[in-house]
């Protein structure tokens, strides 16, 4: 499952159970965002233990964008049986600054960085 | 009418590095233009990103170019963002945005023309942020968000500001046309380095 544009793409990978995100996410409002949020629902669907959201290459990201992720976590949360790991780079400084969040949604979320 | 909210100071110390950008709301339709407001970001963060690092003494994380780039575009694209939003498009009001290089902080200044009747909305918005911890805000806010599937992203660039960055923020609501009535809010963040 891929959703890919110029500026950015939403990729899982299904053996190796995890989601890349890369480039620049910042898409007008939660309507612009469906698709992407169609495709983590997908994700859930397919129940892997072990789940990775792979974002070492996503350079920007705006606040809908952040509620997207957001919300995706909290699902993965609910199901209770889904490990899921962040994986974030140090050299991308929203990461670091903003990363933490979602960890504070999700407490036994596992926050990697490269 | 003139209301002073948050942390704006109409004061500030007079800046020889600023760069300002001017949109005029009715040259195109906002979804259009929407991809203009990273274009903008990006280039106001690439610009300041120029002066810095600035003395080496400085404290603050933001000081180093990769840092100042980040920081600047996500809090001018968010900015513009909600200018482009809750922009009131029947008047020709321009939307515009500014960014300040002072000594020990960078100061952002966004203005845009806004409803009569989302005033008070916006404006208990703004009490409710400035009286809690904005990082326990944040939280419960995206946890609300999830729960009743709002269409938009009610406040989180604001409060991501103010919780990730440490940014400090004020607006500024202003009668600036009587008959047919404008108000404009300028909204200004703080970031120190």
């Amino acid at each position: 499952m891929e959703i890919t544009s110029e500026k950015y793409s939403v990729q899982y990978d299904e053996t190796m159970q995890t989601v890349f995100c890369r480039g620049a996410l910042r898409l007008a409002g939660m309507e612009d965002y469906a698709p992407i949020v169609q495709l983590l629902d997908q994700v859930l669907e397919d129940h892997p233990a072990i789940l990775k959201l792979n974002l070492q290459e996503l350079e920007f990201l705006n606040s809908s964008g952040i509620n997207v992720l957001s919300k995706f976590v909290l699902k993965v949360r609910d199901k209770e049986d889904i490990k899921l790991i962040v994986n974030g780079s140090t050299t991308i400084p929203w990461q670091e600054r903003s990363l933490k969040n979602l960890q504070r949604l999700m407490p036994s979320l596992e926050l990697t960085w490269d | 009418m003139v209301q002073i909210l948050g942390d704006f100071s109409e004061h500030l110390p007079v800046s020889k590095e600023y760069l300002t950008i001017v949109f005029s709301p009715s040259s195109a339709p906002l979804q259009q233009r929407w991809h203009n407001n990273g274009l903008s970001a990006d280039f106001m963060a690439d610009y300041f990103a120029a002066f810095f690092p600035r003395s080496q003494d400085t404290v603050s994380k933001i000081n180093s170019k990769v840092e100042v780039k980040s920081a600047v575009s996500f809090i001018a694209n968010e900015l513009l963002e909600n200018a482009m939003k809750f922009n009131d498009s029947t008047t020709e009001y321009p939307i515009s945005i500014t960014l300040q290089l002072h000594t020990d902080s960078l100061v952002f200044l966004a203005t845009n023309s806004l409803k009569a009747q989302t005033v008070d909305h916006f404006q208990s918005f703004i009490q409710e942020i400035m009286t809690a911890d904005p990082g326990d805000l944040l939280i419960r806010q995206l946890e609300k968000n999830a729960e009743e599937d709002s269409p938009d992203s009610s406040g989180l660039g604001l409060l991501t500001m103010m919780s990730d960055y440490l940014a400090k923020i004020g607006w500024k609501f202003e009668t600036v046309q009587e008959d047919p009535e404008i108000i404009t809010v300028t909204t200004m963040v703080y970031l120190m380095m």
